[in-house]
């Protein structure tokens, strides 16, 4: 028996509000992050993650308080990126309750803060997000929300991650977010497989069937979505019970 | 108003286990956090939660808490995570660390029992199964889903300790009980209404015992 297979709603935050982007690109306003989060909690997600995607300097403090609010009344774990640079960016977003950090653009940027993160506080609280896009037959890297291609490998990557200290991969594809076509099943599998630690998938889902067939076969350990949540398309508790009907070892 | 301490030897999170045992205990209690030995005496309740690494855990401890052990023999006693392992006679983590003793058993590593594609470390929901009818299971199903984040695992010698065992490959002691004192491998504080409930059973339970 292993470990029950997670799903993850997540909530992008702007200046404290959830938002969804769709490719990144278009925002609908979808409300606020404690009654969600509750809302989710009482449906049984077994994690809930924050993105913060609030471009302005100014803004960012707006997280820390959404955080704060948020672990005060909602006892699962909470995970939360966007724009983290720094050691003590991460420190201060574990002092107010998260549990988890997610890092991308500073992790390709400056590797070592994967290891200073894990040496210091430990693996379990740094997920690395990896954005990754397909082009011939290699997946790339890409940072800065999509913006910026590297020359990164995906699979290299990820393995340099995981030997860095990195505690899960959080694996998004471009070519699939927001498309509502599924996730990318191929590059999951061969990426979970290398890997000693969980890999998230996201990106893609849109219905419940995505979210088998990542379990299934990309041997995700866990599964990360927004939009099917937040519109009230499905709720987590019909997730959990399509999963269980399949025999997906679920909560 | 009455004190429950939480030790902070300055490794771990301590925000949500305060929130958690404040909403458990409906604000009947001040939570504390209490960096030195001195400040255990007035509490009516000690809460050792834990992250990281046991062998620093057990430096930290031993020059901020010498007499801790008296302190977990004689007061209600809650330990989370890492403060559940170090009851133990030994830890095999840092290659090989000395505990308190409370709990005859030991610690272990997980990479080197499970098999080659279970991930370590066990991070996410599993099934906790009671072994007894105690109070701190009230209102609990007997194979609730509690929140685990460790790469090392206890097990307890005696039956009588063993509160509950979990299944990771292995079956393991995920829970241990004994006269005052409960500890737990997983994080209540993370483990949503169950989670909360054990945790609130747990208070209910050290005020009938005093």
């Amino acid at each position: 028996m292993s470990v029950a297979k997670r799903i993850i709603p997540c909530l992008d935050v702007d200046k404290g509000r959830v938002v969804k982007g769709i490719n990144f690109v278009d925002i609908v306003d979808a409300g606020d992050p404690v009654e969600i989060a509750k809302k989710y909690d009482q449906e049984g997600a077994d994690e809930i993650t924050f993105l913060d995607i609030t471009a302005s300097h100014e803004g960012r403090d707006n997280i820390l308080s959404v955080v704060e609010q948020v672990a005060n009344e909602v006892f699962i774990p909470l995970t939360v990126g966007g724009g983290v640079k720094s050691f003590s960016d991460v420190r201060d977003l574990l002092s107010v309750g998260a549990d988890k950090v997610t890092i991308n653009t500073a992790a390709v940027s400056n590797p070592d803060l994967i290891n200073e993160v894990t040496n210091r506080i430990g693996r379990q609280c740094i997920v690395v997000a990896v954005d990754i896009k397909k082009s011939k037959d290699q997946y790339h890297v890409f940072t800065h929300g999509g913006r910026h291609k590297t020359e990164l490998d995906a699979v290299n990557w990820c393995m340099e991650c995981q030997d860095r200290g990195a505690g899960e991969i959080l694996l998004t594809s471009m070519d699939k977010d927001g498309t509502k076509e599924g996730f990318d099943n191929e590059i999951l599998n061969e990426i979970s497989n290398k890997l000693n630690i969980p890999v998230i998938a996201s990106g893609g889902a849109g219905n419940l069937k995505h979210l088998y067939e990542a379990i299934v076969l990309g041997k995700a350990d866990a599964v990360l979505a927004a939009s099917i949540f937040h519109f009230g398309e499905y709720s987590i508790s019909q997730a959990k019970d399509f999963l269980r009907d399949k025999g997906v070892f679920v909560r | 108003m009455k004190k429950i301490a939480v030790i902070d030897y300055g490794m771990s999170n301590l925000h949500s286990v305060i929130k958690s045992f404040q909403k458990a205990s409906d604000k009947r209690y001040k939570l504390c956090v209490v960096t030195s030995e001195k400040n255990l005496k007035d509490a009516s309740m000690i809460i050792l939660p834990g992250q990281g690494a046991a062998k620093s855990c057990m430096q930290k401890l031993s020059e901020n808490f010498p007499n801790l052990s008296e302190f977990i023999l004689n007061k209600p006693f809650f330990g989370i995570c890492l403060g559940f392992q170090i009851l133990f006679e030994k830890s095999f983590e840092d290659d090989g660390v000395n505990c308190l003793s409370i709990i005859e058993g030991s610690v272990n590593d997980f990479r080197k029992q499970v098999s080659k594609d279970l991930k370590v470390p066990h991070m996410g929901w599993n099934n906790v199964e009671q072994k007894n009818d105690h109070a701190i299971w009230n209102n609990i199903p007997r194979k609730s889903f509690f929140y685990f984040v460790h790469s090392y695992y206890a097990l307890a010698k005696s039956e009588e300790n063993i509160s509950s065992i979990t299944k990771y490959d292995i079956n393991f002691t995920s829970s241990v009980i004994k006269d005052n004192l409960f500890a737990c491998q997983f994080h209540p504080e993370k483990s949503s209404r169950y989670g909360l409930q054990l945790i609130s059973n747990f208070i209910n339970w050290s005020e009938s015992l005093q």
